[in-house]
C-alpha cells in the first residue's frame, strides 16, 4: 500500500519535470535566436555565379572591366564607400591585408562619386588591384549588398563562394577567408 | 511696443522655417507617381517585402537609401511589364526568403508555420487530460485551499457563534 503511494508520488513529480524540460528547451532555443546577428542574412549567391557586370574602373573612366575579366584566379571583392564609416575602420586590416598578395583584392565602390572616392584612397591608402565605379548601386543589388563593407570569396570559375557583412576583421581573414582561399588553390 | 514687434518678427520666422520643413518633408514623397496603376503595384508588391538596412521596415515604407533603389528597380521592371511573381523572385534571387514578410512553405519552415499551432494543439490536450482527471477524482483526494492553522481558527469562530446564538436566547 505504501509502495503503491511512494510509486504514484515519483510518477506525479516525474510529470512535473516535463514542464521544466520542456520550458529549458524552449529558453534555450530563444538564447540561440537572440543570441545570432539579425544583420548577418544568409546570402543566396553563395556557391552561385557571380553575377555579370561591366563597370568602368575608378581610377579610369574609360576602361570598362567585366566579370569575365577577372576570372582565372580566386579573387576577393570588398564593397567599400567614401561615404560609409565601417569602411574606414576596416581599411588599415584591408591595407594590411592586401600587403601579402595572397590574391587580387577589387574594390566596388558602391553608389559613391570618383572625386569623393579618390579623395577617400588618396588620404587613407589604397589596399585595391583596383575598384569599378558603381555609381547607382545597380551592381551592389545584383550582389544582394545591403551594408557596405561587405566582402565577397570569388573562385577561378567566377563562383561566389564566400561573403563576410560587416568589417573585414583580422580573425575573419586569418580563420574564415586564408583558410577558404588554400582550399580554392588546392 | 518694441517688445511687441520683436515678438511678431520672431513668431513670422518661425512659421516660415516651419512650413519650409514641412515642404522639406513633403518632397520626400516619391514624385514618380506618374503612373497611378504602377504606383499602386509597386506599393503592394513591396509592403511585402522586408528592408534589409532597417529590417523592421517594408521597402514600401523605409526611406533607407536601398529601399528607394529597390522601389526604383520594382517600378522600372513593372513598366517593363514584369509579373508580381517575377519581381519577388528577382528579390529572392539576391536577398533570399529573409526578404519575404510571407516566408514560402518549405521543408526547412516546417515548424515556421505549424510550430505555434501544434504547441497549441499540445498544451489544450494536457489541460483536457488534466481536467476530466480531476472531475473523476473523489473530493478528498484535493488539498483544502486553507492551512492547518485557518481552518482551527475557522472552526474556533465557528464555535463562538454557534454559543453566542444559543446561549443568551434561552437563558
Amino acid at each position: 500500500m505504501t509502495t503503491d503511494n511512494d510509486k504514484a508520488s515519483t510518477r506525479s513529480r516525474l510529470w512535473f519535470l516535463i514542464p521544466l524540460a520542456a520550458f529549458f528547451a524552449l529558453a534555450a532555443v530563444l538564447a540561440v535566436g537572440l543570441n545570432r546577428d539579425p544583420r548577418e542574412v544568409p546570402s543566396p549567391l553563395i556557391d552561385k555565379p557571380a553575377p555579370k557586370f561591366a563597370l568602368s574602373r575608378l581610377d579610369d573612366a574609360k576602361r570598362v572591366v567585366r566579370l569575365d575579366d577577372l576570372r582565372g584566379k580566386a579573387f576577393i571583392l570588398n564593397v567599400w564607400a567614401s561615404w560609409c564609416v565601417a569602411c574606414r575602420e576596416e581599411h588599415p586590416v584591408l591595407l594590411d591585408w592586401a600587403k601579402k598578395r595572397a590574391v587580387p583584392v577589387y574594390g566596388l565602390n558602391y553608389k559613391d562619386t570618383r572625386a569623393d572616392a579618390d579623395a577617400w584612397l588618396a588620404r587613407f591608402g589604397n589596399p585595391y588591384d583596383a575598384s569599378f565605379f558603381d555609381e547607382d548601386g545597380r551592381v551592389g543589388i545584383d550582389f544582394g549588398v545591403y551594408g557596405v563593407p561587405e566582402t565577397f570569396v570569388v573562385d577561378g570559375s567566377g563562383v561566389i563562394r564566400m561573403k563576410h557583412i560587416g568589417p573585414l576583421t583580422p580573425d575573419v581573414l586569418a580563420n574564415k577567408i586564408e583558410p577558404l582561399l588554400k582550399k580554392l588553390d588546392a | 511696443m518694441e517688445r511687441c514687434a520683436k515678438a511678431f518678427a520672431r513668431g513670422v520666422v518661425a512659421a516660415v522655417v516651419l512650413a519650409a520643413s514641412a515642404l522639406a518633408v513633403a518632397r520626400d514623397a516619391p514624385p514618380e507617381a506618374a503612373d497611378p496603376a504602377i504606383e499602386a503595384r509597386m506599393v503592394r508588391i513591396t509592403s511585402e517585402l522586408r528592408c534589409l538596412v532597417c529590417q523592421n521596415q517594408t521597402i514600401a515604407d523605409s526611406n533607407a537609401g536601398l529601399a528607394v533603389d529597390l522601389r526604383k528597380e520594382t517600378r522600372e521592371m513593372l513598366k517593363q511589364g514584369k509579373s508580381d511573381a517575377e519581381i519577388v523572385d528577382y528579390m529572392t534571387a539576391r536577398y533570399g526568403d529573409f526578404v519575404l514578410y510571407r516566408p514560402p512553405l518549405r521543408t526547412k519552415t516546417v515548424p515556421l508555420w505549424f510550430g505555434p499551432a501544434l504547441l497549441l494543439l499540445i498544451g489544450g490536450t494536457v489541460l483536457v487530460l488534466t481536467l476530466r482527471r480531476r472531475s473523476r477524482m473523489a473530493a478528498d483526494a484535493f488539498d483544502p485551499d486553507v492551512d492547518d492553522d485557518e481552518i482551527e481558527s475557522l472552526d474556533d469562530a465557528a464555535a463562538t457563534a454557534a454559543r453566542s446564538a444559543t446561549a443568551p436566547g434561552r437563558g
